[in-house]
């Protein structure tokens, strides 16, 4: 089978599991007859037509609302969001109607929002939003980000099939860099379970989205001097599989969280926060969190560059961690 | 439109049973009994009742309350008794303790969805609920009650816009009650009537007297009908007034008494009733009759409602996703 790029991967999903299951549909801007911004759902509407490939106005609230209120009422909707930036519009209509059907009123709301995320593309400020952090103290949501092709393909199967609302958080520096050979069947990757992507025994980084390439640089570099590194893609934010953090961290007892958001309040405080708490015990020197500067993700490349998480500063954390 | 004697004697019970279910409420209330705010649609019930009486639930119509529209989810088969359970946070109400007053309903189910706090965010799912019907080529229209001051929301705006570009089976009631809170509706838009807005969407619009129950019946039945048959969406202003604060705490002092008086005189129940008279369609001793009957039946779901125990504090953490299973026990 041809090599299929992530972006690839997400337009499959959508398609198969609007073939599979007619109660899919897709709504968002632009979607439709030009196939989106980027392209990701190109060719559904001719497959499956404007009722179920639906072009929207500029209406992130109605967007997300619509979805909600269509899935109540049995159809599973995959919003998209132009940007992943643009759902601070409709963040009133997810966190505080869609996420709360099942705690308050025992109702299925089967939407997924999904969007294209993340920096390194040089979109600016409002073009490059890792927006988990905002998300994961509002319960009721389940949030996924995915980091390779693998995981975008069977993630989405699997938000589609849920039964609650899910955020689907695609990396769009990831789009069309990243290629995998990718199974025939139908296969999903279900919720809530990490994988690791690399074992190792000195020291564990704990990560997901784009960031695992940069800890793919990182533990190959250290492998050069003998040192072995286990990478945790966490895929999934909410929930989170503190199994596998904990396990990783109990068998290397030092510990990276690696994420492109900013730091402060950033959801490696979570992970870090749990490490701290439960295993404790294990660790041979402190826990080392790195994220973005906390400021806006600048435009300029250098000033992009220096804001997100990069080598040198992975490398400095890895070394601290190594020597203390 | 005609309806039956037999119909308009189940609407004057239903206006009975929202104004005395209320008076309950006020009660238990006085009581300590509710244990959160209480919000009054004295007042409002006629519109609230006449506008979801249009509709036609056994075709999987769907109304969405404010919270002075308790009368609409009352025509739609909401259970006194479940409302009173709200109120009062019990374990065995529709939300388990989980949310408050009318919040609460399934539009696949129950034939109504409450709203959640945030104005506006329900013209949008109300928009959703009406798609889902169309692509599941069900003939179901969606009426969705909105105010003077939830017509100012953004949600408001974009999903009448939605639901306008896309021809859905909408109705939405927005009512002119004088005031949001303690904001006149002056304060609140400088559009000459809240209809105006219509414009903006491109849908229908049209002012009526929200006191008469007939008139607010019949407009809304068209609506309906027009919606039903793919003529879109109507938005239909209601001129009716609040003749409470904004719940019980509030003493609405900001309010002109002259006002108060010149509405209490307008009053859609007992309007409607007199009418009921003049037209021989009922006696005294007929609508005597439906408030005794409504009186027992608030009775008995206010027994009912006392007897209900309040939520075990080991279910908090419970039912955040819906495959743990909280709600199928």
């Amino acid at each position: 089978m041809a090599e299929t790029s992530y972006i690839e991967a997400i337009t499959q999903a959508m398609q198969e599991e609007m073939a599979r299951d007619e109660r899919v549909f897709l709504i968002g801007e632009d979607v439709g007859f030009y196939g989106g911004a980027f392209k990701t759902s190109y060719g559904l509407i001719d497959r499956f037509g404007p009722e179920r490939v639906i072009d929207t106005p500029i209406s992130e609230i109605a967007i997300i609302g619509a979805a909600s209120g269509a899935a109540l009422m049995g159809m599973r909707p995959i919003a998209e969001m132009q940007f992943i930036d643009f759902i601070t519009c409709g963040y009133d209509m997810l966190v505080n109607f869609a996420a709360m059907n099942s705690y308050l009123f025992g109702r299925a709301c089967p939407i997924v929002v999904r969007g294209p995320a993340g920096g390194g593309t040089h979109g600016g400020p409002y073009h490059s939003l890792n927006p988990e952090a905002m998300f994961m103290n509002r319960p009721g949501l389940k949030i996924v980000a995915p980091g390779t092709a693998y995981d975008a393909k069977g993630l989405l199967k699997a938000a589609i099939r849920d039964d609650n609302p899910v955020l689907f958080i695609e990396h769009k520096y990831l789009y069309r860099r990243i290629k995998e050979n990718l199974p025939e069947e139908d296969y999903i990757v279900p919720i809530g379970k990490a994988n690791v992507r690399r074992r190792g025994k000195d020291l564990s980084i704990i990560t997901w989205g784009a960031m695992i390439y940069l800890a793919d640089e990182v533990a190959d570099e250290l492998a050069k001097n003998g040192v072995s590194v286990e990478i945790v893609d966490l895929r999934s934010i909410l929930p989170f599989d503190e199994e596998a953090i904990l396990e990783s961290v109990a068998k290397t007892n030092r510990v990276i969280v690696l994420h492109e958001a900013p730091l402060t309040g950033g959801a490696g405080a979570e992970f870090a926060a749990r490490i701290a708490e439960k295993a404790f015990d294990y660790l041979d020197a402190p826990v080392k969190r790195i994220g973005a500067l906390d400021v806006p993700t600048p435009y300029s490349p250098p000033l992009e560059a220096a804001a997100l998480p990069d080598k040198a500063r992975v490398m400095k954390a890895a070394r601290e961690l190594l020597d203390y | 439109m005609s309806l039956s004697n037999d119909q308009l004697l189940e609407i004057d019970y239903y206006l009975r049973l929202t104004r005395t279910l209320e008076e309950r409420l006020v009660a238990l209330f006085r009581q300590a009994k509710v244990i959160g705010g209480l919000y009054r649609s004295l007042g409002q019930e006629g519109e609230s009742v006449a506008a979801a009486y249009a509709l036609d639930y056994k075709q999987g119509d769907v109304v969405q309350p404010l919270i002075r529209n308790i009368g609409s989810i009352l025509v739609a088969g909401a259970k006194p008794a479940d409302i009173i359970k709200q109120y009062m946070a019990k374990a065995d109400g529709p939300t388990r303790g989980r949310e408050l007053n009318i919040h609460f309903g399934h539009p696949a189910r129950d034939g109504f969805i409450g709203q959640i706090s945030m104005l506006g965010d329900m013209i949008p799912v109300m928009a959703g609920i009406a798609l889902a019907g169309r692509m599941q080529k069900r003939k179901l229209v969606t009426l969705a009650f909105i105010g003077d001051g939830g017509s100012s929301t953004g949600a408001f705006w974009e999903g009448m816009n939605f639901a306008s570009v896309q021809k859905l089976p909408m109705v939405v009631i927005v009512e002119d009650n004088g005031y949001a809170y303690s904001t006149p509706t002056a304060k609140q838009t400088a559009a000459k009537t809240l209809a105006d807005k219509a414009y903006a969407f491109g849908c229908a619009g049209v002012t009526i007297d929200g006191n008469d129950v007939l008139a607010v019946y019949d407009e809304t039945k068209r609506a309906v009908e027009r919606a039903r048959n793919g003529g879109g969406v109507t938005l239909i202003e209601v001129k009716t007034f609040r003749m409470k604060g904004h719940a019980e705490h509030d003493n609405a002092a900001y309010v002109p008494k002259e006002l108060i008086a010149e509405w209490a005189e307008k009053d859609a129940v007992v309007r409607f009733e007199k009418m009921l008279v003049e037209r021989g369609v009922a006696t005294q001793e007929q609508l005597a009759a439906i408030q005794q009957r409504v009186k027992q039946e608030i009775d008995a779901a206010t027994d009912e409602a006392e007897r209900s125990p309040m939520p075990d504090p080991a279910d908090a953490g419970r039912g955040l996703y819906i495959e743990d299973g909280y709600w199928n026990g």
